[in-house]
């Protein structure tokens, strides 16, 4: 096992800067942690902007419906639109042809390549990871994509950077193979919201976190309202008990 | 038992039935039979004290675990391009397919959390000692099916950590000599880990949770039949000593429960993934190997024991003895006196073997590395001093406490020594032990 180990970490490019440690992602107070949290849809739907304009020449996001897109407050016809301007392979037709047609709501997000080969043809050899469960995947997830999108810069003059990687100190081993990607006013929020580097990560990662688990907003709600129950429920059962037991003390 | 004492049986008596009850009843006399087991007819030492919640909320757990999996089976795909896929349409599209998940992922958790305090009670209080020696066995025969089990419900999403962790835990098995190398094999169902594996694993998972149903049942049977021992370890000796189980120990267990849906619930609610791994909502890829392979952290005390020895062989050795010595405990326990309140000694290591564990949890979790390699070394080696050596020489060489009486007399002690502290002043007499207490 060790060896197998030992050996793809010799053979598996990439592996060895994944070896390691990050620094301490950068702590932002978020709309949806506490027990109250919710998303800001507003701000989640300049992340879609974002994810759209930027993000997804490159990376997927395969388990999120077109469809969905209406939880976070878009219309029926604004999710249509957006799944329409990208293309789904269909078939066989009536006469056992395959053939294009624009995605409807039904389809999950088209991936911007066909395979992972063709991605990583595409990005010198690295694969660009899908963002669905991306605020879950890595710990403190949304701090870390914030801290990554925010924390580009130059390397200190001790760092040697491998060829085609980009210094961030908040990705392990403190290079990757994707450039920074968002820069001021790289997209134009409709809005009015200015698009700073900052207001974009930060929409961006309201955006994803809704992504990776929709069921958030519903979930905190229903604590609620189940902790209340449990809690009365709890004071009604020591009763009972503090009743049955009272001759035993 | 032929030593049962006879006014216990004068507590018993038949359930008087009409109606359809009764017909029922008369040809199968299942409420009888609940009676005795959880009713009015089932006598309870007087004295048990919360610790005693843990053997009923483990029953509801694994209740909770095979009716959500039950859910969880219905909508997942044991494939290895299905399964990943299948979780995330679970917890996306099948209506409240989240919060089953959630209570299930955390359910596990917390049964083993319970099952520990069960298991350490037992400890505590030498429960293991005659005459339920076997009702200790078949408690650990049921934490062993719940390790595999839950390592193989772990394996089903088809994560990171599902593969990786398959991968390493398989390969132990490799180390055994002559049969390893056919035995990784024969798990396998092939020559990597793989949709056969994903597919066995699924099966037996599904299957294990019934077998530990069913082995649950003859563990509270052969609980029933020298009864729980209690806090004070000391026998039943007649009916002043015990209370039936119902009312007072269903509105005890009761009210834990309610503390017990009230964790689980802050739990699934507001941190489901914060016993979780990040890196399990990676999809499986079997070229990219995670930095750090963790089960778990209810296994991690044993994940640290497996690691404590340099060689492969003798780290599953290791894992498996750690295992192996409970069955053991009840003959290396050479004192005559079950509970630890009497047992000044033994109740200091008690608490040095939990520390123990807690710092062989944190190993595990720790990178094989460093300082960390020594103390767990360390902390695994008095694992196995306490079991073979401390344990047995502190029974030989302890002075117990003097034993009360009986459970009765202990029980009216504690509660005279109970109200004279709640006395508002001094010199003022009590009247009268009725009133509030």
């Amino acid at each position: 096992m060790r060896r197998l180990v030992l050996a793809l970490a010799v053979l598996v490019p990439g592996l060895s800067f994944a070896a390691g440690e990050a620094d301490a992602p950068k702590n932002i107070e978020w709309t949806f942690s506490g027990p109250f949290g919710t998303f800001d849809l507003p701000a989640a739907r300049r992340g879609l902007q974002v994810y759209l304009d930027v993000c997804s020449t490159c990376h997927s996001l395969r388990y999120v419906a077109y469809r969905n897109l209406t939880e976070i407050g878009l219309t029926e016809d604004q999710a249509k639109a957006i799944a329409a301007s990208h293309e789904v392979r269909d078939g066989p037709d009536e006469t056992g042809a395959y053939f294009m047609r624009p995605a409807g709501l039904a389809e999950k997000f088209v991936p911007p390549f066909a395979n992972e080969q063709a991605a990583r043809f595409a990005n010198g050899g690295a694969y660009p990871p899908d963002l669905s469960l991306m605020y879950k995947a890595r710990p403190n997830g949304a701090n870390y994509v914030y801290s990554l999108l925010t924390g580009y810069g130059e390397p200190p003059a001790d760092v040697e950077l491998a060829p085609g990687m980009n210094y961030n100190p908040y990705f392990p081993g403190h290079q990757t193979a994707m450039p920074q990607p968002l820069l001021d006013d790289i997209v134009q929020y409709a809005d009015g919201t200015p698009a700073t580097l900052d207001n974009m990560a930060r929409d961006v990662v309201q955006f994803l976190a809704w992504a990776a688990e929709p069921n958030l907003p519903t979930r905190h709600r229903m604590g609620f309202g189940v902790l209340i129950y449990l809690i009365i429920l709890g004071g009604l059962l020591f009763a009972v008990k503090k009743q049955v037991w009272r001759d035993q003390h | 038992m032929s030593g049962e004492p006879q006014h216990i049986d004068d507590l018993h008596h038949e359930l008087k039935l009409r109606g359809v009850l009764g017909w029922i009843e008369y040809r199968l006399p299942v409420f009888n039979w609940i009676n005795n087991a959880v009713g009015t007819n089932y006598p309870t030492p007087k004295n048990l004290n919360y610790f005693w919640n843990f053997g009923a909320l483990a029953g509801i757990a694994l209740v909770i675990q095979i009716l959500t999996g039950i859910v969880l089976a219905a909508h997942y795909v044991p494939t290895v391009d299905g399964a990943f896929a299948s979780v995330e349409r679970i917890m996306r599209d099948v209506n409240y397919g989240w919060l089953f998940r959630y209570v299930h992922a955390n359910g596990a958790s917390l049964f083993f959390a319970i099952v520990y305090v069960h298991l350490f009670r037992n400890l505590y209080y030498g429960s293991y000692k005659y005459p339920r020696e076997l009702l200790w066995w078949l408690g650990l025969i049921i934490l062993l099916l719940m390790i595999i089990t839950a390592f193989m419900g772990y394996v089903l999403p088809w994560g990171q950590m599902s593969y990786w962790g398959a991968t390493v835990i398989t390969n132990l098995f490799g180390a055994i000599p002559l049969i390893g190398d056919n035995l990784v094999l024969w798990l396998w169902g092939g020559y990597s880990v793989g949709e056969a594996l994903l597919r066995g694993f699924y099966s037996l998972h599904y299957l294990l949770a019934f077998v530990i149903a069913g082995l649950a049942i003859v563990h509270i049977w052969a609980l029933h039949q020298h009864r729980s021992n209690n806090p004070l370890g000391i026998d039943i000796k007649g009916p002043q000593d015990v209370l039936p189980f119902h009312p007072y120990y269903t509105t005890k267990d009761l009210f834990g429960l309610g503390i017990y849906l009230i964790i689980f619930a802050a739990l699934v609610f507001y941190m489901p993934n914060a016993l979780g791994e990040p890196d399990n909502y990676i999809p499986a890829d079997p070229l990219q190997t995670p930095a750090h392979i963790v089960p778990e952290w209810y296994l991690l005390p044993f994940y640290a024991i497996l690691r404590a020895i340099p060689d492969k062989l003798g780290g599953v050795m290791a894992l498996a003895a750690a295992l192996l010595v409970l069955f053991a405990v009840p003959w290396l326990d050479t004192s005559k006196v079950r509970s630890a309140r009497f047992r000044p000694i033994y109740r200091q290591l008690f608490w040095i073997l939990v520390a123990d564990v807690f710092l062989l949890g944190y190993i595990g979790g720790s990178p094989a590395e460093g300082i960390y390699i020594p103390i767990g070394q360390l902390a695994t080696a008095y694992y196995f001093a306490h079991f073979l050596i401390l344990l047995p020489i502190v029974g030989k060489l302890e002075s117990p406490k003097p034993l009360p009486d009986s459970i009765a007399t202990a029980v009216l002690e504690e509660n005279k020594r109970k109200r004279a502290r709640k006395l508002p002043q001094v010199g003022v007499q009590p009247t009268s032990a009725g009133g509030h207490h």
